[in-house]
């Protein structure tokens, strides 16, 4: 499946410069610096309300910063188009689990006759052939959310964003979203997770970036910050001490 | 017993289909069916985008649109009265006294009510679909036809809304319209008129048309609503 009119150009490194975000009064999101490279699946971890979502938002140029900037290696227009975010409860359309993939295609400019089979063939990936003609409002929570991530999948992203996506699906559901997730990442894309739940951090994260309050608290490839966290408040955390 | 007869008569009026009776009845349909396709034609984008572009003074526009779906339809009719008298701004197309008239009368007491109801509709969708939709890389602008097809069940409701305010009125099409006989008379001004005279055979035939359309139109947008909630494929 080839990208609909993707740029060549490296989307990666994506570098957030100082960024701080403030809403009502409130500073939510502190002076974040880091830069998230190619490859593997980068989780950005912490418990409710340390700002991963927002975080998210900001990459993915749903938010625009207060301070700082978020800064793509290709121009921030490319970038949106080449990626694509998977929200905590997808939102879908009242109309068939094809056509929710065929809008999104058409949203790109993908020409009519080539939706049908990027929309099968995507579906097909998820294991969603049999659900195809369903309303997507009648698909089960595990379903829905790999419709969201056909969805996603059939834009072709070069980097995928996805905010607790399997926050409210059973371990049953919940497995067969993470293979599908790192079936995508083995394909090429670069997948960027938020969660609060350690154990799916573990299965998934290539490396791992814990927020806290806002706050960038620590950067590290997965292996070592299991092992041997760098802080005491990421100790705290993986002893499941830290609250929000 | 007067009544009784009087029911007998308006029976016998509609079952030979009395050219009077069907000619008002025509009329009143073609007046409120224009109206309401231009206020669905102009209402509906126009509430999708209040709905969902942020602009200065918006809440002021949503406000006064809110504020006229209030207005009495007397003062509605005089308003387009005044507009289309001899010395209006626009005395000299001569629609006054015209169904024309009546028309651009029931689409001012319509499409306020239209582009109210569609704001309202869109603004709380996009509350729930806007980051979604621009996730996938919609526009505000290029939202709108999505966000009016997922409100189609409401939208179907805000139409009929409209559709009963259109057919009930009496008081804006009796002033723009003059209710002239054969050229202006629509059902509720004929029932107003009839009723006033003690001729209820007539006035009671189209009030029984008058149900009657009721509750076909309510039926049918049932069903049309009920078709709507199947997905698209």
């Amino acid at each position: 499946m080839s990208a609909p009119d993707s740029t060549e150009r490296a989307m990666l490194p994506l570098r957030f410069e100082g960024v701080g975000l403030d809403r009502n009064g409130r500073t939510l999101l502190h002076d974040l610096t880091f830069e998230i490279s190619a490859g593997g699946v980068t989780v950005i971890l912490g418990p409710n309300g340390a700002g991963k979502s927002l975080t998210l938002r900001l990459a993915h140029g749903l938010l625009g910063p207060t301070r700082g900037q978020v800064a793509w290696e290709c121009p921030t227009e490319a970038a949106r188009r080449d990626s694509a975010l998977l929200f905590q409860h997808p939102v879908l359309l009242r109309r068939s689990a094809r056509a929710n993939v065929g809008y999104a295609l058409a949203l790109r400019g993908v020409p009519r006759a080539r939706r049908t089979s990027l929309a099968q063939t995507a579906l097909a990936a998820m294991g969603l052939s049999a659900v195809a003609d369903q309303p997507a409002q009648r698909l089960s929570g595990g379903e829905r959310q790999r419709l969201a991530l056909a969805r996603a999948q059939a834009l072709s992203p070069r980097v995928l964003f996805l905010d607790e996506p399997a926050s409210a699906l059973d371990p049953a559901a919940t497995e067969v979203l993470e293979a599908a997730i790192l079936s995508l990442r083995d394909s090429g894309t670069k997948v960027i997770l938020t969660t609060h739940d350690l154990a799916q951090a573990r299965r998934m994260a290539d490396d791992i970036l814990l927020l806290h309050r806002g706050r960038l608290i620590e950067r590290s490839p997965a292996a070592a910050f299991f092992t041997a966290p760098a802080t005491e408040t990421a100790q705290q955390f993986l002893d499941r001490r830290l609250s929000s | 017993m007067a009544v009784f007869e009087s029911f007998q008569t308006a029976l016998r009026l509609i079952l030979a289909g009395d050219a009077e009776l069907v000619g008002i009845v025509w009329l009143s349909l073609r007046v409120t069916g224009t109206a309401l396709f231009v206020s669905a034609a102009l209402g509906l984008p126009a509430g999708g985008l209040l709905g969902v572009l942020s602009f200065p003074g918006r809440r002021a526009v949503v406000t006064l649109v809110n504020a006229l779906m209030g207005l009495p339809p007397v003062v509605v009719g005089l308003a387009v009265y005044l507009l289309l008298s001899r010395q209006g701004p626009l005395g000299e197309w001569g629609l006054l006294f015209t169904p024309e008239a009546m028309m651009i009368a029931q689409t001012a007491l319509i499409l306020p009510i239209v582009i109210a109801l569609t704001t309202q509709a869109t603004e709380d969708l996009w509350g729930d679909l806007g980051e979604q939709l621009q996730s996938l890389g919609a526009s505000r602008l290029r939202a709108i036809p999505t966000l009016l097809y997922e409100t189609r069940v409401t939208l179907v409701t805000v139409l009929l809304a409209g559709l009963g305010r259109a057919l009930a009125e009496v008081g804006a099409v009796q002033i723009v319209g003059g209710n002239l006989r054969g050229l202006t008379r629509t059902m509720t001004t004929t029932i107003a008129l009839e009723t006033s005279r003690g001729e209820l055979a007539l006035a009671l035939g189209l009030g029984l048309v008058l149900m009657v359309l009721a509750v076909t139109i309510n039926g049918a947008a049932e069903l049309l609503r009920g078709r709507a909630q199947h997905v698209r494929t």
